[in-house]
């Protein structure tokens, strides 16, 4: 009888630490500040253009499975993998470029919420930039379960379910970081990026490889793209007074 | 009669754990540990009320792991219940309430690992703890067994001391073998030497991570289990052969211990096949059981009920009622 009582005090004990636990990572999104005025004339903004190209043979889409959820099957529109997204010229898509040092004072969030849809049971958009504070909208538009869980390293890690078609999420991000991984367990392929940035100075390459951060105060930049399974890689740049520097990256594979 | 439903009531609850063991290990080797992002609720339903047909992807292996572990935990509520009632022996009585705590706590750990995203160190603990539950249900399908109770028709207690040690040290090792195989699976060193027999085309590897360091220790752990493990059941084929109570058991174990070593083997070649590594935690469960058996088994003269079945083995004149 003694044991019996002490076996139920300690369960409850331990019910009442996992509860008092549980849960705690779902902070309230803070609500954006109030737009600064840039701290420089519009007037003398310059751009960075380029391309990002792919050298050599690219490693072809694969076929994705979704026998695992009959609704897939019949909602989906794309079942090939974009790790790899070539354009007929060479061009790499889904590369994230953005201004990774040499800007100076700070830029407020914008104030547009971003969407990320959950939709044919694949992520769009796949890679993706925001701001610190910004918001991001998180839409199921599947009739199916998704759970939304983001992995990051220097953001609060969080994964919450959306078992009901149209449901939506919002979430914003703290602290700069170089990718948030989200991805679905439930749906083993489904994966993006986003890059999130203390300023709006960033851009996504489209499938032809080309992309356009524009807006950007004369000055000299470190720029770096970043493609999910190539890495990283970094090039210096100097934007002229209302003036536009080139830059183009080439990634190849091994 | 009574304590014969008792004792087939344990071996199925045995198999429903064993069962279970394989569910879980589906879950993580299909990754599937966070389809459902709520506990104790899935998607917000309550478990029971949560929709089959939604039961799709990921969801299919946590959201059925967990109706089958609420399946096994109420068993186990029926076996502790059941233990305290029929059971006369208190020291049995009390193991049915340890299993009880301990599926209660793995619960508690499988919730909790959920809600915070699979921390390795809570992932390891349900692991580790999944492989004692079953064992300890196992050793009570022992301890409830006719045979047992019968002393295995033995009257005089063993002097075999080598016997003993090694029965006693075979499931320590292969405990401590299965808890470096949760550290490993936990933290994604199960495939840091990607070559077998070798590591990376030598003996010893040529260069050292942590990942690396935990892998190479499994397969040192998985020789060293395999000396102990032949050492207690040559002792055992050797020395008793006549004792098939102990026979059965050493051969069993060596089996398994081939069969786990192969699965083992299979699944770092197979890149984890989801099957194949699934199986290699079932089979080392099964291992860890078969070797508690032999120890239990060996050591039987020296538990406290011993006397007393040695007296209804019908051979010993000088036994005490
Ligand atoms: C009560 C008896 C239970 C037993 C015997 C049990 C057993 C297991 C086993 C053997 C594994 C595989 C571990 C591995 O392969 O390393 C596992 C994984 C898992 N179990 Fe349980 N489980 C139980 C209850 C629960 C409950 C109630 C939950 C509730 C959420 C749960 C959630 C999980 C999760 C999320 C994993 C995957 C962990 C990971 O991949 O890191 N389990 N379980
Ligand atoms: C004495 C024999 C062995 C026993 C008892 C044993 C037991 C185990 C167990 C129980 C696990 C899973 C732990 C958990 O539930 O989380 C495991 C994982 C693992 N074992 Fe073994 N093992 C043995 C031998 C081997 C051998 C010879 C290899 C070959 C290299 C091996 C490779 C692995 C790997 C790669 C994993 C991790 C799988 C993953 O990352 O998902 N094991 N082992």
């Amino acid at each position: 009888m003694q044991h019996r009582t002490l076996w139920a005090f300690a369960s409850i004990l331990v019910l009442a630490a996992a509860a008092a636990c549980g849960g705690g990572s779902d902070a309230p999104a803070e609500a954006p500040a109030e737009p600064a005025a840039p701290a420089f004339d519009p007037a003398t903004a310059g751009n960075v253009t380029g391309s990002i190209m792919f050298e050599g043979e690219a490693p072809a889409a694969e076929m994705i499975r979704m026998n695992s959820d009959p609704v897939c099957v019949k909602e989906a529109t794309d079942t090939e993998t974009d790790y790899y997204v070539v354009g007929d010229g060479g061009g790499l898509g889904n590369v994230f470029v953005y201004v990774k040092s040499g800007l100076e004072g700070s830029f407020p969030p914008a104030s547009d919420t971003l969407i990320l849809d959950q939709k044919g049971c694949r992520y769009t958009p796949h890679v993706f930039g925001i701001q610190v504070g910004q918001t991001l909208q998180i839409v199921n538009s599947d009739p199916t379960l998704h759970n939304i869980h983001a992995t990051p390293a220097n953001n609060p890690e969080f994964n919450a379910g959306q078992p009901i078609q149209g449901m939506t999420l919002d979430r914003t991000f703290d602290n700069v970081e170089i990718m948030v991984p989200f991805k679905c367990d439930v749906h083993g392929w489904m994966n993006a990026y986003v890059g999130v940035l203390d300023h709006p100075f960033f851009a996504v390459s489209g499938s032809d490889g080309a992309f356009d951060i524009s807006g950007l105060p004369p000055g000299t930049y470190e720029i770096e793209a970043w493609h999910e399974e190539l890495g990283t890689q970094t090039q210096s740049v100097t934007v002229a007074e209302g003036g536009t520097a080139d830059v183009s990256f080439t990634f190849s594979v091994g | 009669m009574g304590r014969l439903w008792l004792h087939r009531y344990v071996r199925f609850v045995a198999v429903a754990a064993a069962i279970l063991i394989t569910a879980g290990g589906a879950v993580t080797s299909t990754g599937s540990g966070l389809s459902v992002p709520d506990w104790p609720n899935t998607y917000g339903y309550s478990m029971i009320t949560f929709p089959p047909s939604m039961m799709v992807g990921g969801i299919f292996y946590e959201h059925g792991h967990r109706l089958i572990a609420t399946t096994v935990g109420l068993l186990t509520i029926g076996l502790a219940v059941w233990l305290a009632r029929a059971e006369p022996r208190e020291w049995v009585r009390r193991l049915g309430w340890l299993a009880l705590g301990a599926v209660v706590l793995q619960g508690l750990l499988g919730g909790i690992t959920v809600l915070y995203f699979l921390p390795a160190p809570v992932s390891i603990g349900h692991a580790g703890l999944a492989h004692l539950f079953f064992t300890l249900i196992v050793c009570l399908g022992v301890l409830t067994s006719p045979g047992w109770r019968r002393s295995y028709g033995r009257s005089e207690p063993p002097e075999d001391r080598t016997l003993l040690r090694l029965a006693l040290l075979a499931p320590a090792a292969v405990y401590a073998q299965i808890l470096l195989g949760a550290v490993m699976r936990h933290t994604g060193a199960g495939l840091a030497i990607p070559d077998f027999p070798l590591a990376f085309g030598h003996l010893v590897p040529p260069s050292w991570s942590a990942a690396i360091g935990i892998h190479f220790a499994h397969r040192v752990g998985a020789a060293v289990v395999t000396v102990i493990v032949f050492a207690a059941a040559s002792r055992a084929l050797a020395h008793h052969w006549a004792r098939t109570e102990l026979t059965r058991p050493a051969m069993l174990l060596v089996g398994l211990l081939l069969l786990q070593i192969g699965l083992g083997a299979w699944t770092v070649l197979s890149g984890k096949h989801v099957t194949v590594n699934t199986a290699h935690v079932t089979a080392g469960s099964l291992v860890l059981a078969t070797a508690a058996v032999l120890a239990l088994r060996a050591h039987r003269s020296r538990f406290p009920d011993a006397a007393e079945a040695s007296g209804r083995a019908g051979t010993g004149a000088e036994v005490l009622p």
